[in-house]
């Protein structure tokens, strides 16, 4: 019974994890349909932010808390160049802008190769979050528990901000019906632009919070990114419920796999799942129902 | 991921042919002037040019790529020796020149890097390679070209080529040893997690038969893909096992998530220690010493060894790349590769491949690790194991030592449990 349950904790803390890394995507790619591949790296760069922000602060337990907002200015601000650069160029081009932020993903990584030195660098984790919270004779790592509650908090807001706010009606009115928004005087342009800002800042977001399960290296996006990916892909485009309800589920699928095989073989069996599952439904889980034809 | 044309590939293919042509129409100017080099010229490709003040040799890491990470502290300290070697005289009189290429990781570069480090840069012998995928693609290369390969890190055994020098430890001077100490401190169940490629399976096959034949219980096995980075069904296995060690065989970054994902579970070395075989100084930093501290490692070399060879290593190091710079395992043997092969050129008194390999027996050098022996027979070197502890300074600290060299023996031929291994 407790493994059942620490499986069960295991599960949702892998789907909290999924959802950080795709939460931000499902934003970029499903609202706005750009196939961002560097998203990863802008995880990466979240994730050297807090390096570099414990480098200047010192306390372990004060950093983590300034690198959070700071990985996501950090973040969403390389989002905003690379949108305002090269993305909006090839809006209506997706392979095109599959390939060239590939090619854009490629080079952050050796930047970073090249300012932090290819060794993988650690972020020590503050006092506070050290240990593990026993419940009914189950141990929760407090890391893990802080990283739900960061995926929580993040969920909640970019859902109320979406629902009611200002901000968050034009961009639903621009994925909507670009067209429309445009004649009713909607921004489309700076939509778009604040879209990939706030998309790409959650992924420093996620950066920052992966510090504390793994180390920092360069290529640390990549790890995430087809995941990320899978996660919006099976929820369902243009959805923030779709990816919440599918991340949990993979994290869940593929604890509960790998504990009753092992771990190659649970992804193998996950990604069964999610192609079986896209046959059936290939729009996803959840989907935006609107009269156009299209 | 790196895909390549057809034309392009032909046009390689042709240029390197042609670069071959222009070596073996060039070669016979300069051919090396041994008995042996009769032997190898007959396949028609050693164009080793040591006429010149100055002799070839090829630097074969990955500098870019994943591998990057660990691949490029080998070659800072190739360079250190080169250096050395070169501050010192060179080698029978002649300085080294080092061709540099990248690996990227890559096994298939490898190959193609070596082939041009061999027929178009004629180099006397190439030093690198990581992964064993890399040895592995690189060895039919140099059987076919007769030439020489040093690789510099500790691997699966299995194999033994009369082009490639093995040395890094073989399992009889790494893992045997580390089950050796385990045995001696008590352990009777064993938990196995490893990275899921050749070497971790292979080491475990081992493993398995070593536990086998001295009543120790493997209650787990469990495999984790390269670059896997949740660890927490896995720690959770490793948890209601219960055993009382661990042998780590991951590779690589999965490493840090393994050992954050341990010590946060609340597991610590002193109810069940890891002895872990793919962590040195430099992976230490990476992981965070917090997480680690306490634990065991299985090595031929720690930045701690105390020798006067050690200390001076150590400060040439650390001089040349900073302060904070640590040395590792496999950077030693790297080191220690380059003055072996000064010590064969120069115990045969010529660069030609057939007599290196014919002066190799017995060739040693007084290495930052203590003495180690070259072996004639199979090209590893007897090395001293050591099992360390992981310190509070990121360092690596001697807890148990072989006292002296282990003859290295990658089939496993003197160990009778290990009879239906390979």
């Amino acid at each position: 019974m407790d493994i059942l349950l620490n499986q069960l904790f295991a599960g949702l803390s892998l789907g909290s994890v999924l959802l950080l890394a795709a939460l931000g995507l499902a934003l970029t790619f499903g609202q706005m349909g750009v196939i961002n591949m560097a998203h990863g790296e802008f995880m990466m760069a979240g994730a050297y932010t807090a390096f570099v922000v414990q480098g200047v602060i010192g306390s372990a337990g004060v950093s983590l808390l300034v690198a959070l907002p700071v990985g996501f200015v950090v973040g969403g601000v390389l989002g905003l160049v690379l949108e305002a650069t090269l993305i909006h160029r090839m809006y209506h081009r997706p392979l095109d802008t599959l390939l060239v932020t590939w090619g854009v993903a490629l080079v952050l990584q050796q930047v970073a190769r090249d300012v932090f030195g290819a060794p993988n660098v650690d972020v020590t984790a503050p006092e506070w979050l050290s240990g593990a919270v026993t419940v009914g004779g189950i141990a929760l790592p407090k890391t893990r528990l802080f990283i739900l509650a960061v995926a929580i908090v993040c969920v909640a807001t970019l859902s109320v901000a979406l629902r009611s706010t200002p901000l968050g009606r034009r961009i639903r009115a621009v994925v909507q019906n670009r067209d429309l928004a445009e004649a009713s005087g909607i921004s489309s342009r700076g939509t778009d632009r604040l879209t990939f800002f706030i998309g790409s800042g959650l992924a420093g977001i996620a950066g920052v919070a992966l510090t504390l399960l793994g180390s920092i290296g360069p290529t640390l996006g990549t790890n995430y990114i087809v995941d990320a990916f899978l996660v919006v892909v099976a929820g369902g485009i243009g959805q923030i419920k779709g990816t919440v309800i599918a991340a949990t589920a993979l994290g869940l699928m593929q604890a509960f796999f790998e504990y009753s095989t092992t771990a190659s073989v649970a992804k193998v069996l996950v990604f069964v799942v999610i192609v079986a599952f896209l046959q059936v439904r290939p729009q996803g889980l959840v989907t935006v129902r609107t009269r156009s034809l299209v | 991921m790196r895909l390549r044309t057809p034309a392009a590939t032909r046009n390689l293919g042709g240029l390197s042919l042609a670069a071959l042509t222009v070596v073996t129409l060039t070669a016979c100017g300069a051919q090396v002037d041994s008995p042996g080099a009769d032997a190898s010229a007959a396949t028609g490709t050693t164009c080793v040019d040591t006429s010149g003040d100055t002799v070839k040799i090829g630097f074969l890491n990955s500098l870019s790529g994943t591998m990057a990470i660990s691949e490029q502290t080998v070659h800072d300290s190739l360079q250190l020796a080169a250096a050395e070697i070169n501050a010192d005289g060179g080698v029978l009189g002649k300085e080294l020149e080092i061709v540099t290429e990248d690996g990227q990781s890559e096994p298939t570069v490898f190959a193609e890097k070596a082939t041009k480090l061999i027929t178009s840069d004629c180099v006397a012998a190439v030093f690198g390679g990581w992964t064993s995928a890399s040895r592995k693609a690189m060895l039919p290369v140099f059987e076919s070209q007769d030439s020489l390969l040093f690789y510099p890190v500790q691997y699966e055994g299995l194999e033994a080529s009369p082009n490639i020098f093995y040395t890094g430890a073989t399992t009889n001077q790494q893992i045997v040893p580390a089950l050796d100490y385990l045995a001696e401190q008590g352990v009777e169940s064993l938990f196995l997690v490893g990275s899921d490629y050749v070497f971790p399976r292979t080491a475990n096959k081992i493993i398995n038969a070593y536990a086998a034949a001295h009543d120790i219980d493997v209650v787990g096995e469990e495999y984790a893909p390269l670059g896997h980075t949740d660890f927490s069904t896995i720690v959770n296995k490793v948890k209601s096992a219960d055993a009382d060690a661990v042998f780590n065989t991951l590779n690589g970054d999965s490493n840090v998530a393994f050992f954050k994902e341990y010590s946060n579970a609340g597991l610590s070395p002193d109810e069940m220690p890891v002895l872990s075989v793919s962590i040195a100084e430099e992976e230490i930093g990476g992981i965070g010493v917090e997480n680690v501290k306490g634990q065991l490692t299985a090595w031929n070399y720690y930045q701690t060894v105390d020798t006067p060879e050690n200390a001076a290593f150590v400060e040439a190091f650390q001089a040349e790349y900073g302060e904070d710079r640590v040395t590792s395992d496999p950077m030693e043997a790297a080191y220690d590769s380059l003055y072996l092969w000064k010590g064969m050129v120069e115990k045969a008194e010529s660069f030609a491949v057939a007599d290196v390999q014919e002066a190799a027996d017995g060739v040693s050098f007084d290495a930052p690790e203590g003495i180690v022996t070259v072996n004639g027979d199979n090209h590893h070197i007897a090395k001293t194991a050591l099992i360390g502890r992981i310190g509070d300074d990121g360092l690596i600290h001697t807890e148990w030592s072989s006292e002296e060299p282990i003859e290295p023996d990658p089939f496993l031929e003197g160990y009778d449990w290990a009879q239906d291994l390979s």
